[in-house]
């Protein structure tokens, strides 16, 4: 994995296009990914999902008794965007592309991309279903329409 | 009406010139907007004793208020830096008036300056949004982005178009031709908004605020110290926050922000409200921006600000003029501390160029909105 530059010539945090597998309370996330499984964070005290990024608390009842259960991969598209410009060179050739909102059905939601899809047929509301892309040392979880 | 409204009052403003400042560094726009707040406001800096700034994003320091205070030969007891995005030039004057009603100050300089236009010659550490891990492995970067998010929700649920955020741009664009401290000064039509490329659909680059350098900053003290200053007292008579989120991953909405809840807040400590107001700054790093702030600061309600924003309503001579400066989008974008410079010089009455003078304004409304739309402050300004 190539280390992240401090900052580009304006003196802004340098983007990267690779998860920060590093980050402690967000590893089990990206484990169990490797196995094909998507999981979120669920209290075991209150039973609440938590929201995106991972935290070592449940924000409902402060409770650290929490695991990441698997979810069903469903959800709907909350909202969308369309990127015409790449902020890293590894987009360059992509661009146009989507990013979505996911609002999984259990409640948790993802950024993530709506894939085998042109980006002007995907619409608020759609029904995904999550699909997973590995890569060299990680796995990400996209989306695509269900059914 | 709080007893606090109308005890304080913004007695001096300082605006640096702003677009490219390439002989400037942070530091020196910072201290530049000081002395000319100082100057405005007759007062010396051995008489100030509270600093509050932002931590410059690509410069963290662990008090950049400190060091700035020291840097301009102030020798404060109460300083800070604040935290809230483009929210944080509102919160700097907000505190202020804390500081000063609990004793702890009694000449409080809010201060902000950017350094984006043109490289800092002595760059730092930049500061982190905190949502990246979990936006950039799917190619998610910049704030355009989320704000896209929103725009795209609201044209969803409202029917709101591109040309609609267009006369957005077009209003704005319009004051900022009428600013000689603005950085774009050509008339900009819904045409060019909509020939203007994409940069994340469906934003154009129109849609989208400026890269600039430049600073300003305000004095803040209370009334009875400001009859013995040579200037007109801008009093601050209210002021709200409200953070309903920390990103766009937990906001139960993107329509509806922390601009509802926070104006409330204003408008409740002013004893006034939206039909009470001469002026609105309203932050604008995007134009959707704009959009829901009027909206959730009841010029209008949800989803009817495409057809409020027409017809010259919101430009000076209009029934609510918004960012009668140029705003982020036109003049310059130094995290929203030139609308409240700009509704200061507005309520003194003789400060800006005649043909943007609201006639006769005695209050009006400045919003800051930061982060992945989750930050928001509000501030409700008045003369007597």
């Amino acid at each position: 994995m190539s280390k992240p530059e401090a900052h580009d010539k304006r003196g802004r945090a340098a983007p990267r296009n690779e998860p920060f597998l590093a980050e402690v309370e967000a590893q089990p996330f990206w484990d169990n990914l490797k196995e094909h499984k998507l999981t979120v964070q669920r209290c075991n005290v209150c039973g609440s999902y938590f929201n995106f990024p991972p935290q070592a608390m449940c924000a409902k009842c402060l409770s650290s008794d929490n695991e990441w259960v698997p979810v069903s991969g469903k959800g709907t598209v909350y909202s969308f965007v369309t990127y015409h410009r790449a902020w890293h060179p590894a987009y360059q050739d992509q661009i146009p592309y989507n990013v979505s909102l996911v609002d999984l059905d259990e409640g948790p939601r993802l950024v993530s991309n709506v894939i085998d899809i042109p980006p002007e047929d995907v619409k608020v509301g759609m029904a995904v279903e999550v699909v997973f892309e590995d890569h060299e040392g990680y796995t990400l979880p996209k989306f695509k329409p269900s059914g | 009406m709080s007893n606090i409204s109308g005890k304080y009052a913004v007695v001096g403003v300082g605006e640096t010139q702003v677009g490219k400042r390439p002989e400037a560094t942070t530091n020196s726009l910072h201290i530049e907007a000081i002395r000319l707040c100082l100057e405005d406001a007759g007062v010396d800096a051995s008489e100030v004793d509270g600093l509050l700034t932002n931590q410059p994003l690509t410069d963290a320091h662990r008090s950049y208020a400190v060091r700035l205070a020291h840097m301009a030969g102030i020798d404060p007891s109460y300083a800070t830096d604040l935290a809230l995005g483009g929210a944080t030039p509102i919160a700097m004057i907000q505190n202020a008036v804390m500081a000063i009603e609990a004793g702890m100050a009694n000449y409080v300089v809010c201060v902000h300056a950017r350094k984006r236009a043109t490289p800092d010659p002595t760059p730092g550490y930049p500061i982190r949004s905190g949502d990246e891990h979990w936006e950039q492995p799917w190619g998610h970067f910049s704030a355009v982005a989320n704000h896209a998010f929103a725009a795209t929700r609201h044209m969803h649920e409202f029917g709101t178009t591109s040309e609609d955020l267009g006369q957005i741009a077009v209003s704005t664009r319009k004051h900022a031709c009428m600013n000689k401290n603005a950085t774009m000064q050509k008339p900009m039509s819904i045409e060019d908004h909509q020939n203007s490329r994409l940069i994340v659909e469906p934003l154009h680059l129109f849609d989208c605020s400026l890269e600039s350098d430049g600073g300003a900053a305000l004095l803040v003290t209370s009334m009875e110290r400001a009859r013995d200053l040579p200037r007109k007292p801008v009093q601050v008579l209210g002021m709200g926050q409200h953070h309903p989120h920390s990103s766009v991953m937990d906001a139960p909405t993107l329509t509806t922000l922390g601009s509802r809840k926070s104006s409330e807040a204003a408008y409740h400590m002013a004893g006034l409200g939206p039909k009470d107001m001469d002026f609105a700054q309203f932050y604008d790093c995007f134009t959707i921006t704009t959009l829901i702030t009027i909206e959730d600061y009841g010029f209008c309600g949800k989803g009817e600000g495409k057809d409020f924003i027409k017809d010259g309503r919101i430009e000076v001579g209009g029934d609510i003029p918004v960012n009668t400066h140029g705003g982020l989008l036109s003049q310059a974008h130094l995290e929203g501390i030139m609308h409240v410079t700009e509704g200061v010089k507005q309520l003194r009455g003789n400060a800006v160029e005649p043909e943007r003078q609201v006639q006769g304004a005695k209050a009006g409304v400045i919003s800051g909105h930061g982060g992945s739309l989750c930050m928001h402050a509000s501030l409700v300004l008045g003369v007597q």
